[in-house]
């Protein structure tokens, strides 16, 4: 453990590690931007790790196909908007249990992904890196948030968009009413479902593009693997962030930093017990969210399916 | 006191109320919505160039026909079934483990230990193993559990989360002289698999037909009738379904949310533990206990229990269903169609049994605010 801690210092000075924080963090922030609009709504929508993994694979095979990054992402987008859909029809339409649901959805996707790969064997290509000149030059954080590759940037208008919709917009203010109370929403003439069904739409295109940023932005190929729960921390970083933007954005990018942290002690020269290495990020995450759920007020509908009548 | 949010589960929603007109419409839509997650499949089958009668055939053939294989199917089922079980029980109560995968490990690592590690009368060990599966399964879904009563952390998530940690503990208990790794220096895999179970800690096999299966399955089927027994028919049972249908009058009716909760989880988890030492004891992976034990098991189990919406006896025909698929899918290799196909099957399977009830259930509030607007 004394090497653990001797290598903090050393780590948190390097940019390689700060480079790759922003990287993995930015894959979570694009599902946790999403899935923040969604669980504002008051569904926890568990099936943002399939939509991820969706947009994954149909990012990488249109990407195959066409040898063109932009349509892979849109391609990614789709990927991720369909799973999405049969989370926000089966769940928020024909009422099956949203966990179910979404749960189904992710074995659906991981075992589609596996079998298609298989066949398919769709091959793809990291995007070329852009510097944004002057903004690169910052210390530390320059090169990680502005030296990437250019799907990187499709992150930071996402950002203020979801603010403005849900803080802008009649839109969202309907869905951040329906996530608190679905009875009054009901009676003010908003179709809390059909709300719902759009915030997770909005989750899905966010997760989906999310995926195929990790694809085509990150690691260069794919593998049913590749996204491996991370969905799941998303959601995770959703709490931590209680529910606002930046306590969200600062989340992904924490667990992110818990990612770079397992990634970047090899390469620093440091080594420690492997297996918990591979773990930490997943600790790191149970450890945050025991110590902080309590501490915020989540949406008051969080989870509660709703259905006319009953209450 | 927590702050704990109830959640209405609406997995287990079946009023048979309707009769005639209605009950025909159920069928027909149940036919429906299978056959049409069957054609799904098929048709990604043949868009794939591969005949589905041909992947049918080898699926019945792996799954039953062959010699020996129905037996291989009901060593697969036990399992299966076990987490199923356990499955239900959470759900019964109002909560969604779907960490079955790591549980279940954990389970697996309890047996090794006490198999390879303890002394003792075979039997005996064997017992013991078997009920400190349990417990650790039901530790490690614990975990869960505190960390939904003391802070309110949604179960779906921490349990999850816990099944990468828990692959993790296997890794590194199976490469630690104090927990599982092989003391022979001589094996060459030994940094991936643990010392086999010594003979006499193993389940005891019958043979019958040509077929060879462990007690494991006669286990899980007792287990089924326990559960069964202990929902509908015993008070504990009856709060625990309390609970799961409406905190809000379990609380108003004395049920202590936190204890029966935390129970809950814990044989939720407890049972997959069972689980993983069945299998461990019947003979999986060669008695050793690996990094990747699980193999899915608990994943699929997960969808047994979804699949038999939450009803313990149901579950039964329908472990023995998906682990057809499963052992069926060992013989698809001739075919030319990949294995993975049978976990697209079972997903759409799952799917698709979820929409019939759910379409009874919204024509059944209809009617009842249609009712309920004409008596106003």
């Amino acid at each position: 453990m004394g090497d653990f801690f001797g290598a903090l210092g050393d780590i948190f000075t390097s940019p390689t590690m700060y480079g790759s924080a922003v990287r993995l963090g930015g894959f979570l922030a694009f599902a946790a931007l999403g899935e923040l609009v969604a669980e504002k709504a008051g569904t926890i929508n568990i099936s943002v790790e399939g939509s991820l993994l969706a947009g994954a694979f149909t990012g990488t095979v249109a990407f195959h196909l066409t040898e063109s990054t932009w349509l892979g992402l849109i391609a990614g987008a789709l990927g991720g908007l369909i799973i999405a859909w049969i989370q926000a029809n089966m769940s928020h339409r024909l009422t099956a249990d949203q966990f179910v649901v979404g749960l189904t959805a992710n074995v659906l996707v991981l075992g589609l992904a596996g079998f298609l790969n298989g066949i398919i064997d769709p091959a793809a290509r990291r995007a070329s890196i852009i510097e944004i000149p002057l903004l690169v030059d910052i210390p530390l954080f320059g090169p990680a948030l502005f030296g990437e590759t250019w799907p990187t940037y499709l992150l930071y208008p996402l950002i203020p968009l979801t603010w403005w919709l849900l803080y802008k917009t009649r839109w969202g203010l309907e869905v951040r009413a329906v996530g608190e109370n679905p009875q009054a929403a009901d009676v003010s003439g908003i179709d809390v479902n059909k709300r719902r069904r759009e915030a997770i739409y909005y989750g899905g295109i966010l997760a989906g593009l999310g995926g195929a940023f990790l694809v085509l932005g990150q690691v260069g190929s794919f593998d049913t693997g590749a996204v491996g729960g991370r969905g799941f921390i998303a959601i995770a970083a959703v709490y931590f962030g209680g529910w606002r933007l930046g306590g969200v954005l600062l989340g992904s990018f924490l667990f992110g930093l818990a990612d770079a942290f397992r990634l970047a002690l090899p390469v620093l020269g440091y080594s420690l017990n492997a297996q918990f290495l591979a773990a930490f990020p997943y600790l790191l995450t149970l450890v945050v969210m025991y110590a902080i759920t309590k501490q915020f007020r989540q949406p008051a509908a969080l989870a509660q399916p709703f259905v006319r009548g009953l209450r | 006191m927590t702050d704990l949010k109830p959640r209405r589960v609406m997995v287990e929603r079946f009023h048979l109320t309707d009769r005639g007109r209605s009950g025909i419409e159920m069928v027909l839509l149940y036919v429906l919505s299978i056959g049409g997650a069957i054609l799904l499949s098929g048709a990604l089958v043949a868009v794939t160039g591969n005949s589905w009668s041909a992947v049918f055939g080898a699926l019945m053939d792996g799954a039953f026909l062959a010699p020996g294989r129905w037996g291989d199917t009901l060593v697969v089922a036990a399992p299966m079934l076990l987490v199923a079980l356990g499955m239900v029980i959470g759900v019964k109560a109002g909560f969604f483990n779907i960490g079955q995968e790591g549980q279940l490990l954990m389970g697996a690592m309890a047996m090794g230990w006490v198999g390879t590690r303890w002394g003792g009368p075979g039997p005996v060990l064997l017992m013991l193993g078997l009920l400190l599966g349990l417990v650790a399964g039901g530790a490690w879904s614990g975990i869960a559990a505190v960390m939904r009563f003391r802070r309110g952390v949604p179960e779906v998530i921490s349990t999850l989360l816990l099944v990468f940690i828990a692959l993790q503990v296997g890794g590194f208990a199976v490469t630690t002289d104090w927990l599982l790794r092989d003391l022979d220096a001589n094996r060459p895999s030994r940094a991936v698999a643990s010392a086999a179970l010594p003979e006499n800690i193993r389940l005891p096999v019958i043979r019958i037909f040509g077929n060879e299966f462990n007690i494991g399955f006669l286990i899980a089927f007792v287990m089924a009738l326990v559960v069964a027994f202990l929902l509908v028919r015993t008070v504990w049972g009856f709060r625990l379904r309390v609970l799961g249908h409406n905190p809000n009058v379990a609380q108003k009716t004395g049920v202590a949310a936190t204890r029966m909760g935390s129970a809950a989880l814990f044989l939720s988890g407890g049972l997959a533990g069972l689980a993983g030492a069945v299998m461990l004891a019947g003979g999986a992976s060669g008695f050793r206990v690996t990094t990747g034990f699980s193999q899915n098991i608990g994943w699929q189990g997960l969808l047994v229990a979804l699949l038999a919406r939450s009803r313990p006896l149901v579950a039964i025909p329908m472990a023995i269903l998906f682990a057809a698929l499963r052992t069926g899918s060992g013989f698809l290799a001739a075919t030319g169609v990949d294995r993975k196909i049978v976990d697209v099957v079972q997903a759409l399977l799952v799917l698709a049994l979820l929409i019939p009830p759910a379409i009874q259930f919204i024509r059944q509030r209809r009617k009842a605010l249609a009712q309920a607007a004409e008596e106003a």
